[in-house]
């Protein structure tokens, strides 16, 4: 019994963090927030450059095919640095739908281009989910038509993954007629998202996806990224909190050395610290107890959402009115776990469906 | 990550279901110490399911310390209504603080009827004014030819009219300073000059004393680790209690009961797990839990694989496991309303009033075992590196 993380799966991370230091600093964040898309652009490269877009995708299509557990902690290292590329919904939800899903054609046409760093496809399940504003789509005779909201990974994309309201997955070419990309701008500037609205647009179904348990695997996927891109980002702001109150004196006394201080930290440090075996244990789940893992992919987004969105507010206060400038900075971990929350899901919807999951209607 | 025992713990799993199976019938009566008790835990101990990695001599099973193997014996027993090893402060805090730091001659006196449940012993550390500060304690010790003279008073001491003898810190070094004056005293409860007064408690139980010590005489041999080592000696007991509060593995078959009724208590006919807002607030509950039970997992592989570090994991288990338990009780009384005040033989009294009853004992050890607060100093200071507060002049 070993629970916990490779060699392997710590050296991956250690050299996403050491990429992320070195290549996507502060200043780096600050500039692509401000709309540098060279510098985005940089950091992507890089990021393919480590492997991280084949991760998931089986080495038949030029791939790694590494398990979930792998995806989940380049996901939390991604969140600790705030990094601002595309990663679950391009690189793996887009490979998981399309090769579970997918036809041989569809996954040969697909999977080495992602593997490759070829291609970003973006990834439209909130009409699935929830959908708001009576959005979604509709496929007649090969074509689709209709509007999704926060496509992730969306913005410049090659293709567009989307799901209709029962679940099934369509896969479009973005350069086909009939496509209007609307760019949505959120509070989290270190992703970009857009609606689509379609207007017969040719479009594929991924043929397996008309089982539902497609979709649901994708889903889980997703939800525990970015559930771990929460914990990423939590973590570096109990850091930074700590390391702030270790600094800052007042009263002729560091501030860390107030029990007021002491104990917003340590709570922080005690909500937080099981959300790293959580993301672990959820991402076994996914890998070898599928019985399980529905509840607990469920769980650990809705879980983390709530942690998380309780760390960044302590975090914040803990750097006083330091934490509420731009200078700082530490708001741009704040958007990102403030984004990562509503996505594929708020926690009360999320908690609806897990009590679906286990039977709890009659 | 593998979450597998593996296959040579299969023969030791069916070893442990077939010794349940033959003794299921098991019933144990008479009160602690009672004959049948002791020689249920004497049967316990012989087929390795308690005291197992403590040696023959000292009157355990003298099998290896295998994490895994606990673990399936905690499991297979958790699942049964077979009696359950005998617990209590002695087995849990004592004897593990003697095996290290007792001498041979204590260790021979007092493991193996302690294990056998022959002897009960109850925890005398906290005073009326030594309570988060425990250090500053007061009770006195002074030695009198070869006897200690104990004088002061103890509180908060569980079990103490069940027990035959008493783990007690006494101040033996006045003039040394706080950490370095106490010792680690075995006292004979009925020693002369022990008067001790129950404390009735919220939930209406009286499980806790006062005792009052005056001029009690004990053996100077009567003392682990050295003069002034005493606060030493404890804290490694401490340990011990923290790491027993609050298991997720049991606030899980909690949570189990809390959907049961939740199912079965209606509102105008309708069920109370299907009123959205309680349904969110029983899911919430168990998303914590969930959480708790995977790092109860990464603490289980750290003592089974050396080099995984746990420290902040182990630090925390006592904050968050009281904190939910506490908060899962009160949703059952939330989910009962008014029928969840019902308490002691009162008619319409659901589950004999356990919920009311937890919801307020898990108060008590949000407090106790060193408070919530406390384990906020210790969270802050040992696990994150922050400062002690600075002393303020004149207290």
């Amino acid at each position: 019994m070993y629970f916990g993380l490779s060699e392997e799966q710590k050296s991956l991370e250690e050299n996403i963090n050491r990429f992320l230091a070195d290549n996507a600093p502060l200043d780096t964040i600050k500039a692509v927030a401000e709309g540098d898309t060279d510098k985005a652009r940089e950091v992507h490269r890089g990021i393919i450059d480590l492997g991280l877009s084949g991760l998931v995708v089986p080495e038949e299509y030029g791939g790694l095919e590494l398990n979930m557990l792998f995806a989940t902690v380049v996901s939390a290292a991604l969140g600790s640095g705030t990094a601002p590329v595309p990663y679950v919904g391009s690189y793996v939800m887009a490979p998981l739908a399309i090769n579970l899903g997918g036809e041989e054609n569809q996954k040969n046409q697909w999977l080495p281009k992602i593997a490759g760093g070829e291609c970003v496809i973006g990834v439209g399940l909130s009409e699935y989910v929830g959908a708001r504003e009576d959005a979604g789509i509709e496929f007649v005779n090969g074509k689709l038509s209709g509007r999704c909201l926060f496509i992730v990974d969306g913005k410049d994309a090659d293709a567009y993954l989307l799901a209709n309201k029962s679940g099934e997955l369509y896969i479009v070419d973005s350069s086909n007629s009939g496509i209007e990309v609307i760019e949505l701008t959120t509070v989290d500037k270190t992703r970009t998202s857009i609606e689509l609205i379609l207007k017969d647009v040719d479009a594929e179904l991924l043929p397996g996806s008309t089982d539902k348990s497609v979709i649901e695997k994708v889903l889980d996927a997703g939800r525990l990224m970015l559930a771990a891109d929460t914990v990423g980002a939590a973590q570096v702001m109990l850091d930074k909190s700590v390391a702030y109150s270790l600094e800052r004196k007042q009263f002729g006394r560091l501030i860390g050395s107030f029990q007021a201080v002491k104990h917003m930290c340590a709570e922080m440090a005690a909500d937080l610290e099981p959300c790293h075996s959580m993301i672990w244990h959820a991402a076994h789940c996914l890998d070898n107890v599928p019985e399980e893992s529905r509840l607990m992919a469920c769980q650990t987004k809705a879980h983390i959402s709530e942690v998380g969105k309780q760390v960044s507010k302590t975090a914040t206060e803990v750097h006083g009115g330091m934490g509420f400038t731009d200078e700082l900075g530490l708001h741009y971990w704040f958007k990102r776990i403030g984004l990562n929350r509503q996505l594929l899901g708020s926690p009360e919807l999320i908690r609806e469906e897990a009590g679906r999951i286990q039977g709890f209607d009659q | 990550m593998d979450l597998e025992y593996g296959p040579q713990y299969d023969d030791f799993r069916a070893e442990v279901i077939n010794f349940i199976k033959e003794n299921e019938n098991t019933k144990l009566s008479g009160p602690p110490r009672s004959e049948s008790r002791v020689e249920w835990q004497q049967k316990l101990i012989d087929n390795g399911y308690f005291a197992r990695s403590i040696p023959k001599e000292y009157g355990g099973y003298g099998g290896d310390m295998d994490i895994i193997k606990l673990r399936i014996i905690a499991e297979e027993f958790a699942k049964s209504p077979i009696p359950k090893p005998a617990g209590g402060q002695g087995i849990q805090m004592l004897v593990p603080t003697l095996l290290s730091l007792g001498t041979e001659e204590q260790k021979q006196e007092y493991i193996r009827p302690t294990l056998r449940g022959e002897i009960l012993w109850c925890q005398g550390y906290s005073e009326p004014n030594s309570g988060s500060d425990l250090a500053s304690l007061q009770t006195k010790a002074e030695l009198d030819g070869d006897e200690w003279v104990i004088n002061g008073q103890k509180i908060w001491t569980s079990t103490a009219h069940l027990s035959q003898m008493c783990f007690i810190l006494v101040r033996t070094e006045p003039d040394a300073p706080k950490h370095q004056g106490i010792s680690y005293l075995l006292m004979p409860m009925d020693a002369e000059g022990i008067d001790r007064r129950p404390i009735k408690q919220m939930t209406g139980d009286s499980d806790f004393n006062e005792l009052f010590l005056t001029d009690v005489r004990i053996p100077a041999g009567n003392i682990v680790g050295a003069r002034g080592e005493g606060w030493k000696v404890a804290n490694a007991t401490l340990g011990h209690e923290r790491g027993s509060l609050a298991d997720p593995n049991v606030t899980q078959n909690r949570l189990n009961s809390l959907i049961d009724l939740m199912k079965n208590e209606t509102i105008d006919g309708q069920r109370v797990i299907d009123k959205p807002i309680f349904r969110d607030r029983l899911l919430s509950i168990q998303g914590r839990l969930m959480a708790q039970h995977s790092n109860a997992l990464r603490i289980l592989s750290s003592q089974i694989n050396k080099e995984q570090d746990a420290t902040l994991a182990k630090f925390i288990v006592k904050l968050q496991g009281t904190e939910l338990r506490h908060e899962l009780e009160g949703l059952a009384i939330d989910a009962m309303g008014e029928l969840g005040t019902l308490y002691e033989d009162s008619p319409h009294l659901r589950d004999n009033g356990v919920w009311q009853m937890t919801y307020m004992y898990y108060l008590g050890l949000i407090i106790g075992g060193g408070t919530n607060q406390i384990q906020k100093n210790i969270i802050s200071e040992r696990a994150l590196g922050m400062p002690k507060e600075p002393k303020v002049q004149g207290a």
